[in-house]
């Protein structure tokens, strides 16, 4: 038929990802503060190499002075002066499920971050946008939970075994036949932890001879479990499809190395949502030129995984093609199910093979009876296979959510990245200053954020991410907007907004 | 941005120069020293056009033979 899928017609609403560049001020104010924060670092440095300041991480001792310097490259430096000054707004101890609001243990420090003590109190009703709880199954309603709790009592909660000794549950052969009636697919096979899934099976994928196109920026897991396999990596474009086909192009034409014989396989490793820009891949063309040059895909759908598509079925729904013609589909249950693990899915052939050959599949211990449970039943729930119509109701007030929320935004005048259907919406914030004070800023409003600077991210790109759900209300949506503290510089607009602060 | 009074409004733009500089992640004793470095920079700029830019100002304009 003609508008089912399988048509391989993209969407014909234009697909609108700007990256948009910083004005050059700020380009200018950025490294400014960099600068300025770093002379006080060697200042300090010097503090303390004198005697003068107390030195509160480790050093070397007196007898090894005279060999190579442990503490000096530019990690620990930055580790020192700048990550320990402002750490206060990371690893924030949480004492609730992480749900649309959580609450925060309050700690504070006495000595300017290198300790901290624990107040007792706690701070209640935070409203949580850091979160990956996309359709909310992060909940601890006991009608929802009643099949967990059951599972757990017929199972218990350890399996003591591996997949292939003695730990093969009926319940993990049930998870596996769900998620690959989920996507369409043939087959699937479930793994305990999703970075693993990726880190383990890509070397039982692709060996010494096969050669691995990898985008620019994609996640870690990805990146080791290339590595470990021991193919040649080859890094395109983010998104960036000529410079995708030049690179098939050029390794089909000249081959291997030094020998020029014909590369064993080709691997294109691409994400469906890249979580730090929150951009879609372009998968019809992807898919067209893996075809063309007779590749093979690997898309890890860890975001995207019932966070896009009217249905939630992932960036193969939203593009509207054939998830067949996908070779390898990874995903993970951290996300959208409210559990833990990865899958990998494709043909029956693929994952009977990465069964026998996987190290996550014959090392790793399976998946915990509970967990395997609430995935099957937030599954099911999307799937509407428990009889209402709850899963996609909240696939739908995702959807709702991540619209209104970027449209306001982008009203403000904010700089945003990624496509405007991803629930991750990253606000560049640049400043190294700005990014600490508006997640303090933030806590002190009861909205906790997550804010990321360097090295997750290029130096001069700083941002604070917000992962919305389909838990989130609305009155909660505009209380993260209004009662933002700190705007920013719209860039069509030259009366630049300097960042404000409300003192209300 | 409305802001009550005036003090509200220099306190904020205080608060725009420790983002903008980067000067805010520091410790108070570490702020106060930039503080009055770029303090006396200031001072020393504003002093020395105060003495020396009529005088710059004056011979220039007898150079272009403005005034005699």
């Amino acid at each position: 038929c003609k508008n089912g899928p399988g048509t391989g017609v993209a969407n014909s609403l234009p697909r609108h990802e700007p990256f948009e560049q910083a004005p050059m001020y700020v380009a200018v104010m950025t490294y400014l503060g960099y600068g300025l924060v770093t002379l006080f670092g060697y200042f300090r440095d010097f503090l303390r190499a004198v005697g003068l300041e107390k030195c509160h991480v480790a050093q070397e001792r007196s007898e090894q002075k005279d060999f190579v310097p442990l503490y000096q490259d530019f990690e620990n430096f930055y580790n020192r002066n700048l990550y320990m000054r402002v750490r206060d707004n990371w690893n924030r101890p949480i004492c609730s499920l992480p749900g649309p609001v959580f609450d925060l243990m309050e700690r504070i420090s006495d000595d300017y971050n290198w300790t901290f003590r624990f107040t007792g109190r706690t701070i209640p009703n935070v409203i949580n946008v850091g979160s990956y709880n996309y359709l909310g199954f992060a909940e601890n309603n006991v009608d929802f939970l009643k099949t967990v709790a059951e599972k757990t009592q017929e199972y218990g909660v350890g399996v003591c075994s591996t997949r292939q000794e003695i730990a093969n549950l009926s319940l993990h052969q049930e998870l596996e036949q769900l998620v690959a009636n989920f996507l369409g697919l043939e087959s699937s096979m479930a793994f305990g932890m999703g970075f693993a899934t990726n880190s383990m099976n890509i070397p039982a994928l692709v060996g010494k001879g096969c050669l691995i196109l990898s985008d620019e920026l994609n996640h870690t897991s990805l990146i080791l479990g290339a590595r470990l396999s021991g193919a040649t990596i080859r890094v395109f474009k983010h998104n960036n499809m000529h410079s995708l086909e030049k690179m098939l192009r050029e390794a089909i034409c000249s081959g291997q190395p030094r020998t020029h014989r014909p590369w064993k396989k080709i691997l294109i490793m691409v994400e469906g949502i890249y979580s730090m820009e929150g951009s879609v891949v372009r998968l019809p063309e992807i898919l067209a030129l893996k075809k063309k040059y007779k590749a093979y895909l690997y898309l890890d759908e860890a975001h995207s995984i019932g966070a896009v598509g009217p249905t939630g079925r992932g960036v193969t729904e939203l593009f509207n093609v054939n998830a067949a013609d996908v070779d390898i589909m990874m995903g993970t249950f951290t996300k959208s199910f409210g559990a833990c693990g990865g899958y990998i899915a494709g043909k029956k052939v693929l994952v009977d093979y990465i069964r026998r050959h996987s190290h996550s599949a014959i090392y790793a211990t399976a998946m915990s009876p509970p967990v395997t449970e609430q995935v099957i039943r937030a599954m099911k729930c999307i799937m509407g296979q428990d009889g209402g119509d709850e899963g996609i109701r909240r696939v739908r007030q995702l959807a709702e959510n991540t619209r209104y929320f970027r449209a306001r935004l982008k009203e403000m005048g904010f700089i945003i990245y990624g496509n405007d259907d991803s629930p991750v919406v990253p606000i560049l914030l640049y400043m190294p200053a700005k990014v600490v004070a508006f997640a303090r800023e933030m806590l002190r409003r009861k909205i906790g954020v997550v804010v990321v600077g360097f090295p997750a991210t290029p130096i001069t790109e700083a941002r604070a991410r917000f992962c919305l759900s389909a838990a989130h209300t609305r009155p909660m949506l505009d209380q993260v907007r209004l009662l933002r503290p700190l705007r920013l510089h719209n860039c069509g607009c030259f009366l630049s907004m300097p960042i404000t602060i409300s003192q209300r | 941005m409305d802001f009550k009074n005036l003090k509200e409004y220099l306190a904020w733009l205080y608060f725009q120069y420790l983002i903008i500089t980067g000067i805010y992640v520091l410790e108070p004793w570490e702020k106060s020293i930039f503080n009055s470095v770029l303090f006396s920079a200031i001072a020393m700029v504003i002093y020395t056009t105060y003495v020396f830019v009529p005088i710059h100002v004056r011979l220039a304009l007898e150079f272009f033979s403005v005034v005699q």
